[in-house]
């Protein structure tokens, strides 16, 4: 099991945060991710493998309004 | 008739010479006063203490309309005030973003002050022709033209009975006729309304530009609460000026460097980031149709669902790759990079009394594409264009009209109105001709148009009454609070964004707190006290750039590289300093971040015993319709069952599998309206008011509000 915004979701071995991104349907332009609370850039999204009991963080900025 | 032949026929009532304006840090220092009934035009001091307290913007109109009226006053009565002003920062060229008026008058929707912020020129020109705040008094006869030389210090009203109501015509016409040549042009900017804001209760202010490239004399839209039908109820067809000086330094900031500078900083990430953010040059606020869709959120149907499998048929792609034609940047003001703007050019029209003509259409912007398009089941481009079109030119508030007319759609369809009552329309969801003649009806004051446009609140009574309607049932499905219709965003499944809707002073409008993707979708805000504390600290921001003369766009809807690392990125607080900067630059003054917040919160409180002095602001008023909560009915439970049936496990601890679909429905609503009510508590609680949500004395001492004749009105509920 792993957290996505502090909210329990089933850990999926070989998951990365692009494919989390797919599969949640992230599909915002503008998206502050944490894993275990380090900073992912862009171009890091497609390696960055994440471990069962990892803590994700999908920050969507509050624009719209 | 040309405009020459216009002209001749005006009757000249009054004339004013002034003495042209010398800005100073942002201020002019005066304000201006226009009487319509008695031609009376005058000047009034703008004191110091009013700079401090009141700032400018919204805070120059609500203490403007707070000495005009009394507590009786109506929205119809003459003492009933227009207020215009821009802000101090108003009118600057080197920060995006810093051309946009506040308009507040008394609502005929609501009965309380609304305000309304509009981009086009008429906030800069008035303030660079001398007047921070415009205010407009009384009821003329017949109808008037307004005109503001401000290049020559002169103010005349005549009465003009030629000129056209709606506003893409009268627009061109007041632009052709006040320019001395085609170049002049961009030196005016007018204020329309249109042809239904006399028949309705929501209609709208055009703000004009004129628009060089395309030649053409642009609207942009002052569309809540229903100020373009106060306009027309006082007989004004239109209000010029004239302001052929701009410079960028117009106005006189206190350190202009500073202000460039940090004007430069945001150019340059807009330029270097915008294309892979929000694309707003590109497509502009449409761009969210799509990610709202995605995450469930797009009002559809009258706010019973989310999205919809035809969606994609009105992507903003869809509207850039065919629609929008220019292709470049467009924005309302000059210097504004972010150039939110977009326009189709040439557009044809099928239906109402311009059938066939080629016209500009301003938009759509994201409320607007989403309000006429998927709320009324409309997935077609063409028809959302040519609605907002005649939205715009008849001046009614696409919003307002999006969401009442969805609720009429919902009654047509679950039988509780039919053909004999709507006059034979066939208001059914994705009627777009049906939607379209109701607007026509509108706008010639006849058939069903006219009572629909009246907006919800008054819909529910008269179906009520007159077709013997389960009143709680449309008041449970009806998306009004206050009076006022909810703009474009389901905030069924996120408790923060209802309190941010529905305890908006105004109504239900996104522009004090846009939470939904904080607590639903990042779970950022997770309790009461998290919750009430974004609904303090994004009202009262927000508030301020109503304050200023500012969009919101620019803070939001681009964000640095740096923006990631940030402890509080939904504040962008590199933006937020930016803020700071040109404010301090442009006055002078020394505010911080915190001082910001709280020239917010005075003016969102004085608002809020205004609310109170003129009957509303009640607890009760900040109650909203079920629909805006949870499911109301059996299909809308269903479309989210396993949402709903885990909430029921989860949160509620009872077991969904041993219950009825009706016993599910009825536990949802004890649950969630249990924590609407609990969110209430906590925000009063945070923002200082009494637990009936009135400020309390300590509070308004605190911020130095406490005026004699304010906390004369809160002892009343206190």
């Amino acid at each position: 099991m792993i957290k996505v915004n502090n909210r329990d979701q089933e850990f999926i071995h070989g998951m990365t945060i692009q494919i989390l991104l797919e599969k949640n349907e992230f599909t915002f332009p503008g998206l502050v991710i944490k894993l275990n609370g380090k900073v992912i850039e862009d171009h890091e999204r497609a390696q960055a493998l994440i471990k069962d009991f990892d803590d994700v963080k999908v920050i969507h900025i509050c624009h719209g309004g | 008739m040309n405009v020459e032949e216009m002209r001749k026929s005006h009757k000249r009532l009054t004339e004013f010479a002034y003495q042209t304006g010398t800005i100073d840090r942002g201020y002019n220092n005066r304000t201006l006063y226009i009487n319509v009934s008695t031609n009376e035009i005058k000047e009034k001091p703008v004191s110091q203490e009013m700079k401090e307290k009141f700032i400018g913007g919204k805070g120059f109109g609500l203490k403007l309309m707070w000495d005009a009226v009394n507590d009786n006053t109506k929205w119809n009565d003459p003492e009933n005030t227009i207020v215009v002003s821009g802000g101090p920062v108003c009118g600057t060229t080197q920060y995006p973003g810093a051309g946009k008026s506040l308009v507040v008058s008394i609502s005929p929707a609501t009965g309380i002050v609304i305000d309304s912020n509009v981009g086009g020129y008429f906030g800069p020109y008035l303030k660079f022709s001398g007047f921070d705040a415009m205010a407009i008094q009384g009821k003329a006869e017949k109808d008037i033209i307004i005109y503001i030389n401000g290049d020559d210090g002169e103010i005349v009203i005549d009465e003009a009975p030629d000129e056209a109501l709606d506003g893409h015509v009268l627009g061109e016409q007041l632009t052709e006729m006040y320019a001395k040549d085609e170049k002049d042009k961009k030196n005016i900017s007018v204020i329309t309304a249109g042809s239904a804001a006399k028949h309705t209760y929501m209609g709208l202010l055009n703000f004009t530009f004129y628009d060089l490239r395309r030649q053409v004399t642009r609207l942009k839209q002052a569309g809540r609460g229903g100020i373009g039908t106060v306009f027309r109820d006082k007989n004004i067809k239109g209000i010029v000026v004239r302001y052929a000086g701009t410079k960028g330094n117009s106005n006189k900031p206190a350190n202009f460097d500073k202000v460039a500078r940090t004007g430069i900083k945001l150019h340059r990430e807009i330029e270097r980031l915008d294309d892979n953010l929000m694309r707003i040059r590109q497509v502009g606020t449409a761009n969210i149709i799509e990610v709202m869709s995605a995450h469930d959120l797009l009002p559809t149907h009258n706010f019973q669902y989310g999205t919809h499998e035809n969606v994609v048929n009105i992507h903003s792609n869809v509207f850039r790759d065919n629609y929008l034609t220019q292709g470049l940047p467009d924005g309302c003001w000059f210097g504004c990079s972010l150039a939110c703007a977009k326009a189709a050019d040439k557009f044809k029209l099928k239906t109402g009394p311009y059938a066939g003509k080629l016209v500009t259409v301003d938009g759509p912007e994201y409320e607007t594409a989403a309000g006429v398009g998927s709320n009324l089941g409309i997935f077609d481009p063409e028809a959302i264009l040519e609605i907002n079109f005649y939205c715009d030119t008849y001046a009614i508030d696409t919003i307002s009209f999006g969401t009442t007319t969805a609720f009429v759609m919902e009654c047509f369809e679950r039988g509780i109105i039919n053909k004999d009552i709507t006059g034979g329309l066939e208001l059914k969801f994705g009627n777009k001709e049906a939607a379209l003649e109701l607007l026509h009806q509108m706008s010639r004051g006849e058939g069903f148009g006219p009572i629909v446009g009246k907006g919800i609140r008054k819909l529910k009574q008269y179906f009520a009454d007159n077709h013997g309607a389960d009143y709680d049932f449309l008041h449970d499905i009806g998306m009004e609070a206050k009076g006022l219709e909810y703009s474009q965003y389901m905030s069924k499944e996120s408790l923060a964004q209802q309190g941010g809707y529905t305890f908006a002073n105004k109504g239900p409008q996104h522009d004090e707190a846009w939470l939904i993707f904080m607590d639903m979708v990042n779970n950022q805000i997770p309790t009461f006290d998290d919750k009430a504390e974004a609904l303090h600290y994004f009202p009262m921001f927000r508030t301020w750039f109503g304050l200023m003369g500012f969009c919101k766009l620019p803070w939001n809807d681009i964000f640095p590289e740096s923006n990631k690392y940030q402890d509080e990125p939904a504040k962008i607080p590199e933006h937020v300093q930016n803020y700071v900067d040109v404010y301090n630059g442009v006055t002078g003054f020394h505010i911080d971040k915190d001082e910001l917040i709280l020239q917010s919160e005075r003016v969102y409180n004085f608002q809020k015993v205004f609310n109170l002095r003129l009957g509303g602001g009640s607890r009760e008023s900040d109650i909203a319709p079920y629909r805006a909560v949870g499911p109301v009915t059996k299909e809308e439970y269903l479309s989210r069952e396993d949402r709903y049936n885990k909430e029921m496990i989860e949160k509620i601890g009872m077991d969904p599998s041993n219950m009825t679909l009706e016993e599910r429905i009825a536990a949802t609503r004890e649950y969630r309206m249990k924590q609407y009510y609990k969110l209430m508590d906590t925000v009063y609680a945070r923002k200082g008011w009494s637990d009936q949500g009135v400020p309390t004395i300590e509070k308004l001492q605190e911020l130095g509000m406490d005026f004699p004749d304010v906390i004369e009105v809160v002892k009343r509920y206190l």
